[in-house]
């Protein structure tokens, strides 16, 4: 059965990949053939698809690693992410269904912390080969502005 | 009237003085004789109005507008104040309505903006009231002109504004109607807050010398290569421009390699290259269009990702970026997926646009202290010609041909 404290743990170490630039290891923490997507509240209330980020792979993940790594441009910032407790629609031996909030402070590298997003994940997890993984994080967003850009994943 | 203080050195468009982008007065004119005056500015896609009473809220310039269809089948736009205290109108971004009543004092309005009622208009029981001689036609919010193009709701407030295929000319006309010739929906919406003046936005979408030397994904991808196939289109104002290009695959490109730029990269490959995977849908081979409208609107055909864009000043040093993601509604299962992974490239995490969402800022920050100074865009010439070549500025320096031209117009 997959409990609340090991999606507790699951959201502590995907925050703390994204938090300390292990940004390698955040596709990891989905299936191969997994749907990531960062929306707002609007789009998900009018059923519009799109997404600001939008995968149907963990090669799509780790492309957009390298993109920021490699060839996109800009300042060099942080995240602080503040993730709130599960909440679990449904949970088995081998899957769950759970929403959690978040809250996202951007810390620029000229020194300013600001809210950047809030929201929440709806996602679906798996377990495969005893390993528990995202099979669907869809970031929805709580606002519809997007301060300047948005590089580092949510 | 409020004259403008900048002091541009010469009649030239090649040397933009700074002060434009960090002056209060200057943003207040904009809204007089831009924004106000005789433009057509991009209100919302007619397919986000569907039915009788369908409405949305947005701006021209700093101005609320509600723009809202009517039982009549029409498009109708007004400004979202009420005649009686200034208050907003309606509240929402969007909505379907029988009519529209202000929350304050429930002054009442029909969808074309006349004002129809006002409460305790003959007062309670005998006392108070508004004066007999009040008239409620003489009252009510400004009305704007709507032209509707391709699907596209433009409104002005001017009267003296040509015909919108008049302000646009041939040659935009026929670049709008090439991407919008069938019918769209929206497939999704998403705001970017740029902490920069609107113009500098505004000429980063004209910039076509820019676009392969900031962003390293298109370069390195070949999408966008300058020694590529395409064009600059500027129209006889200046005000608007079709930058294009189509990939030709076979074309050896080394004139990034010769020149060492940061932005060409060997060994940058995806592992999924699904995201650029698209299909032919228009017969000329272009695969990147990108086409202005002054003051504030963009029409973005980049493959198969489609996207209307509208830019509004948010004081003198922000500005909003709103963007609404299209398909055809005819779309394929199939061709509506493309469509989704390839927005991946464009919007405020795009692969080959977050940085635009940036370089703005960059400027706005490196020009303080820059009073009385000038940037050079001298690229490609001082003239505002259409031209084959893209390593030219010439539709930045169109802007400029048609922003001076509104602003000293009545001088």
């Amino acid at each position: 059965m997959i409990d609340l404290l090991s999606l507790c743990a699951f959201n502590a170490s995907y925050a703390h990949a994204i938090d300390t630039d292990a940004l390698e290891q955040w596709p990891g923490f989905f299936t191969e053939d997994c749907h990531y997507r960062i929306t707002n509240v609007e789009n998900e209330r009018e059923g519009l698809p799109a997404g600001v980020v939008y995968a149907d792979s963990r090669d799509m993940l780790e492309d957009r690693i390298a993109a920021l790594r490699e060839a996109n441009i800009y300042e060099r910032h942080r995240y602080r992410h503040i993730l709130g407790m599960p909440l679990i629609e449904s949970a088995d031996d081998d899957g769950a269904v759970a929403r959690t909030p978040f809250m996202v402070a951007r810390i620029m590298h000229t020194g300013e912390t600001a809210l950047f997003a809030t929201g929440e994940y709806r996602d679906r997890f798996t377990r495969v080969d005893g390993k528990l993984l995202l099979a669907e994080r869809v970031a929805v967003c709580d606002s519809t502005v997007t301060d300047t850009l948005l590089a580092l994943p949510l | 009237m409020q004259e403008q203080a900048i002091h541009w050195q010469g009649p030239g468009l090649t040397r933009i003085p700074y002060d434009l982008y960090t002056d209060p007065a200057t943003a207040q004119l904009e809204q007089e004789r831009i924004y106000r005056g005789p433009t057509w500015n991009y209100l919302c896609l007619d397919a986000e109005l569907p039915d009788a009473g369908s409405y949305r809220t947005t701006h021209v310039g700093d101005t609320p507008v509600v723009v809202v269809k009517d039982a009549d089948g029409e498009v109708y736009a007004f400004e979202n104040r009420c005649a009686h205290r200034g208050a907003l109108i309606a509240l929402e971004k969007s909505g379907k309505a029988e009519s529209f009543q202000c929350v304050y004092h429930a002054w009442s309005y029909n969808l074309q903006g006349d004002l129809t009622g006002v409460a305790f208009e003959k007062g309670v029981k005998g006392k108070g009231g508004m004066p007999e001689h009040f008239c409620k036609e003489e009252h009510g919010p400004r009305k704007l002109r709507i032209a509707v193009y391709c699907g596209l709701v433009f409104g002005s407030f001017s009267e003296d504004v040509p015909s919108i295929e008049e302000y646009l000319g041939d040659e935009i006309c026929a670049r709008i109607e090439r991407v919008l010739h069938k019918p769209v929906e929206v497939i999704g919406r998403f705001t970017q807050a740029l902490p920069n003046n609107w113009k500098l936005y505004f000429e980063n979408v004209k910039d076509s010398y820019h676009a392969s030397l900031l962003h390293l994904f298109f370069t390195t991808f070949e999408l966008n290569r300058l020694s590529q196939k395409g064009g600059v289109i500027v129209d006889e104002t200046g005000g608007h421009h079709v930058s294009y290009s189509m990939i030709d695959a076979s074309a050896a490109d080394s004139s990034y390699k010769e020149q060492g730029l940061r932005s060409d990269h060997d060994r940058y490959r995806l592992k999924d290259t699904t995201v650029l995977e698209g299909f032919k849908e228009y017969e000329d081979g272009i695969t990147l269009q990108i086409l202005s409208v002054f003051p504030g609107f963009v029409l973005q055909q980049i493959q198969n990702c489609l996207a209307v864009r509208q830019v509004l000043p948010k004081g003198q040093e922000r500005s909003e970026l709103n963007w609404t993601y299209i398909g055809y509604t005819d779309d394929t299962p199939e061709q509506r997926k493309v469509r989704l992974k390839q927005l991946n490239l464009v919007g405020p995490a795009g692969f080959i646009s977050m940085e635009d969402g940036a370089v703005g800022g960059f400027v706005q920050r490196g020009i303080a202290g820059a009073q009385g100074m000038e940037a050079v865009v001298e690229m490609g010439g001082d003239t505002t010609a259409s031209s084959d070549g893209r390593a030219t500025e010439t539709s930045v320096r169109g802007f400029w041909k048609a922003y001076r031209s509104h602003m000293e117009a009545g001088q």
